[in-house]
């Protein structure tokens, strides 16, 4: 019997009754963190809050924000609010500088987090009868084990394929008729393609839906997927700081994710000022975890670029939507679903002994993220002998893949030939056309 | 020993640079008496034999180029057909490795002069030597 909402309670509440849930949750959870966690404490004696200042969601404005920064200073154990004996399991995010960003979860947590992937497969058609193949990535990465978890709710049949070994995906979506695939969208797209160079058609599977996250696509890409694979493409949004894939989700309407504001409450700010932004507007978006026990995040500065929209949907959901993330309001790049700062390329560039004069690529081929990097070649660095050379271009892409966890296409290039910073340097040409 | 003081410039593979490089040779009076250019895909490297040496490498540093000097063995051997496999096979058989070499031919005698980049200049000095082969010095090559 397919269900139309995993949670009908919540996902069609009237937005009067969601707020009255928001505002509980919220005084409740400010006064976890308050009592729990002392950075938090400084952050909010600092801008002169106390718990007892918050008496509804609209009083959420006053508390302080929390960016990757905070997150990095308080690493590992400094934002926890549970006790580690409480705590299940981590996660953490691809590539960051130096210190990692580690996310805790309760089992609370995980069931919450589970439930809101449910959501995301049932709003694409999911029930028990389907057969719903994993092909993010399993382990730190939160895509693998969050679709894992919903699909299992669900009851769906799971395969928990992780990522790669792609004539193999192929093999069991063919022997084994999966029905719901979930993975980036650039993987789905090379599925897709090797799917057509096996000498199969979309007849030859049974998939019917995809949900596809991680990485910023265009509409462009989604038609090309959904033709290739057969199928309707959906997309999904999360990160790890706040709990993972499943913070949004979209509907059959395909026209934004419905965010599961029961749990994470969302804002759009003025990136510059930190403003609050009226519902329409393009900004910054910034979530508070309404429920998260174990890292709970209030006003988490996401850097993604949205628009947040109460307009009535068609699917009968009343939860916000936003739109598809239009670029970062930092200058982070989302290479294969890695997040990557071009400053971690520099310290990398640096400890090698270069010079941090650098010039980052992105392409998109065949529905590949590309990077090459331009480095200036040194006299300390040159050799006479192509083998070193070549050597040196190898050991700095191995150094890259370590710190970075992508493995990008070194080019040395003659000294001082990168453009020297005026005022605000170009480090990064993007080529990829990643909004419409 | 007598080796031979050979300039390394790295050329970036882009229009242009080999032009620039030589100019700024030319421009301050250095004469280029051998050269060889190793290449890959992105960048290759410009190998000299100049008759100034240090003058050549503080005026490419001065533009900005990447230079390196490494010392180098230089022979002369007849022109003749077999000459340099015979040379080729006692460094071989002596162990000696060669990591690239270059030729270039006399203007005035039957002589073909061959710079070797190999892993052991002690080591294949000694073997030249011993075998009576002409081993040439900086200023015999600028002499040239």
């Amino acid at each position: 019997m397919a269900k139309k909402y995993w949670n009908e309670e919540i996902e069609c509440m009237a937005p009067e009754d969601m707020k009255k849930l928001q505002s509980e949750r919220l005084v409740a959870q400010v006064k976890h963190v308050y009592e729990n966690v002392p950075y938090y404490r400084n952050l909010m004696e600092e801008k002169g809050v106390t718990p007892d200042d918050i008496k509804s969601i609209d009083d959420l404005h006053k508390l302080p924000f929390v960016s990757k920064a905070d997150l990095r200073d308080a690493y590992p154990f400094g934002l926890l609010a549970k006790p580690l004996s409480d705590c299940v399991r981590i996660h953490s995010t691809s590539g960051t500088t130096g210190k990692r960003v580690v996310a805790f979860y309760t089992q609370n947590d995980v069931d919450l987090w589970e439930d809101c992937c449910a959501r995301a497969i049932v709003a694409v058609g999911g029930d028990e009868s389907d057969i719903c193949q994993v092909c993010y990535g399993y382990g730190l990465f939160t895509g693998g084990l969050g679709l894992h978890g919903g699909s299992h709710k669900v009851g769906c049949l799971t395969l928990p394929m992780s990522s790669g070994n792609t004539d193999r995906q192929i093999q069991f979506m063919t022997d084994l008729g999966s029905t719901i695939l979930c993975c980036t969208p650039s993987y789905a797209a090379y599925i897709g393609e090797t799917l057509h160079d096996m000498g199969y058609t979309p007849d030859d599977i049974k998939l019917k839906a995809g949900i596809f996250g991680a990485e910023p696509w265009t509409e462009e890409m989604r038609r090309s997927i959904e033709e290739s694979l057969g199928i309707k493409a959906y997309d999904i949004y999360g990160l790890t700081e706040t709990t993972g894939p499943g913070v949004a989700f979209e509907c059959e309407e395909q026209t934004g994710m419905h965010i599961n504001e029961d749990n994470f409450y969302p804002e759009i700010i003025n990136p510059d000022t930190g403003e609050v932004l009226p519902d329409g507007e393009v900004g910054e978006l910034v979530f508070t975890s309404l429920t998260k026990e174990a890292f709970p995040l209030l006003r988490y500065r996401t850097r993604d670029l949205c628009v947040l929209s109460r307009k009535k949907c068609s699917c009968g959901r009343t939860l916000i939507k936003m739109s598809k993330p239009m670029g970062r309001s930092d200058d982070m790049l989302i290479i294969r679903g890695v997040n990557v700062f071009p400053s971690q390329i520099e310290t990398v560039l640096i400890e090698q002994g270069y010079t941090p004069n650098y010039l980052i690529e992105v392409d998109r081929i065949n529905n590949k993220d590309t990077i090459d990097i331009s480095v200036e070649m040194t006299n300390d660095q040159f050799s006479d002998t192509v083998k070193e050379l070549q050597n040196k271009e190898r050991q700095l892409a191995e150094a890259m893949n370590t710190m970075l966890g992508i493995n990008p296409k070194i080019h040395l290039v003659s000294p001082k030939s990168i453009t020297r910073s005026e005022g605000k340097a170009v480090r990064v040409i993007d080529k990829r056309k990643l909004h419409d | 020993m007598n080796n031979v003081r050979q300039i390394s410039v790295f050329v970036e593979n882009k229009p242009g640079r080999l032009s620039a490089i030589t100019q700024i040779l030319k421009d301050n009076g250095i004469n280029i008496r051998a050269l060889s250019i190793a290449d890959t895909k992105d960048f290759g490297i410009l190998r000299l034999i100049v008759n100034d040496p240090d003058m050549a490498c503080q005026k490419l540093k001065d533009a900005s180029c990447t230079v390196t000097i490494t010392e180098v063995v230089a022979i002369s051997i007849d022109d003749e057909m077999g000459k340099l496999s015979e040379v080729m096979s006692l460094i071989n058989n002596a162990g000696v490795n060669i990591e690239y070499l270059y030729a270039f031919l006399s203007k005035s005698s039957n002589k073909a002069s061959i710079i070797l980049r190999v892993d052991d200049n002690e080591k294949a000095h000694q073997l030249f030597t011993e075998a009576g082969i002409v081993q040439l010095a900086e200023k015999d090559i600028c002499e040239m």
